[in-house]
């Protein structure tokens, strides 16, 4: 039924709303050379930062499509019936979510560093912090669309909940230090789907 | 202990009102049991109970495997009627043909009608083969067509040792045991 419940997700997301975080990535990422200037270096030196603030609020726009709607459809009660535990629904839509977010980020993440400037062993970098911080990101997203579903808004709340956890990520990534930033990934990632199980727990009524 | 569902002395609390205080009950095989009362009354707080959604502030629930149909449909929208319940398991085809839906398999879940879905819903529920049928309101939306193929699963159901759990303030097909939760709107 996991498998099941990872296999629908990954469809359902990527027959719509996946591809809306990445054309935004994307959109974020080429909108950075108009808004500096055509200065190459200063291009490729904030090119690693450009990538990472594109990634954490393309990391936002799937939120409210997580959690909310199968909750509000029955879906979760119908999986808790069938002796499915709250945490491990959150753990399938975590690998779900990630499916459709982290790989596409990732390519997305290449012609937006040619756009910036940065050269072979800077992208090489980028893609390593960032396919370790979407995992997280996408446990977070999870654990925070629990936490805010059928709350009026949910969106705007999400993005300040979000954003602040995620800032250990955003500074180690950035500054190249894959071991500490793969600590801080695990730690939320591990700690997601019991955040989200609760929430989906206390949100029964 | 062949009971599929008991409450031992349960009280239930929702939203800082007691709706349910030191209730006891047992359902057995092929037995039905309703539950009525006016909007409002903790009927389908009730049945979500039951069903082990909802805690109990006091006392304690048991039950058996179960099956539930609300008013949630819990199906994908975008896809056929037979794939989005194919999700759930069961034996689909025989559910689908007693509840008069057969047809419906290719359709997108989102083109049925209320009626055409409160059918699948009570499908789904059929096609589990629990023992212990949870139905919240399952008259809603059905029509006369409808009713009569309910009334035909319920018995054979009850004939084949399960038992039901139905929350409604209209009067359900076949034989009952009533519990009225009264007042309260």
């Amino acid at each position: 039924m996991i498998h099941a419940l990872i296999a629908r997700d990954a469809r359902r997301a990527l027959a719509g709303h996946a591809w809306l975080p990445i054309a935004f990535f994307a959109l974020v990422v080429a909108l950075m050379p108009f808004a500096v200037g055509p200065d190459a270096r200063l291009l490729a030196r904030i090119g690693p930062g450009v990538l990472w603030v594109a990634a954490l609020t393309a990391a936002l726009l799937p939120i409210e499509r997580l959690i909310e709607p199968d909750r509000a459809d029955g879906v979760l009660d119908q999986l808790t019936l069938r002796g499915i535990a709250d945490e491990s629904v959150a753990v399938a839509k975590i690998v779900a979510h990630w499916l459709t977010f982290g790989p596409l980020l990732l390519v997305a993440a290449i012609p937006g560093a040619a756009l910036l400037g940065m050269d072979g062993g800077a992208l090489l970098r980028a893609e390593l912090a960032l396919a370790i911080g979407t995992v997280a990101l996408a446990a977070l997203a999870v654990a925070v669309a629990a936490v805010t579903a059928s709350l009026p808004r949910a969106g705007a709340l999400a993005g300040l909940l979000l954003l602040p956890l995620a800032v250990p990520l955003l500074i180690f990534g950035i500054a190249d230090a894959p071991l500490l930033e793969t600590a801080v990934a695990l730690l939320l990632t591990a700690g997601a789907p019991f955040v989200a199980g609760a929430a989906i727990r206390a949100g029964r009524t | 202990m062949t009971a599929l569902l008991r409450f031992s002395d349960v009280s239930l609390r929702r939203g800082g009102r007691l709706l349910v205080e030191g209730m006891s009950l047992e359902l057995r095989p092929g037995e039905a049991l309703q539950i009525s009362g006016r909007n409002g009354s903790g009927k389908s707080s009730l049945i979500r109970l039951a069903a082990g959604l909802l805690t109990a502030e006091r006392g304690e629930v048991e039950r058996s495997a179960l099956a539930l149909a609300d008013d949630a449909v819990a199906l994908d929208r975008e896809r056929p009627l037979a794939a989005a319940l194919s999700f759930w398991g069961g034996d689909l085809e025989p559910a689908l043909a007693d509840f008069g839906i057969a047809h419906l398999a290719g359709v997108p879940v989102r083109l049925l009608s209320s009626g055409q879905l409160k059918r699948a819903t009570l499908a789904r529920v059929q096609a589990s083969r629990a023992p212990l049928w949870l139905l919240d309101e399952p008259l809603n939306a059905l029509d006369s067509d409808g009713f009569e193929r309910l009334s035909v699963a319920l018995d054979k159901h009850r004939a084949g040792g399960g038992a039901v759990l139905a929350a409604s303030h209209q009067p359900l097909p076949g034989d009952w045991r009533r519990i009225d939760l009264g007042q309260s709107a």
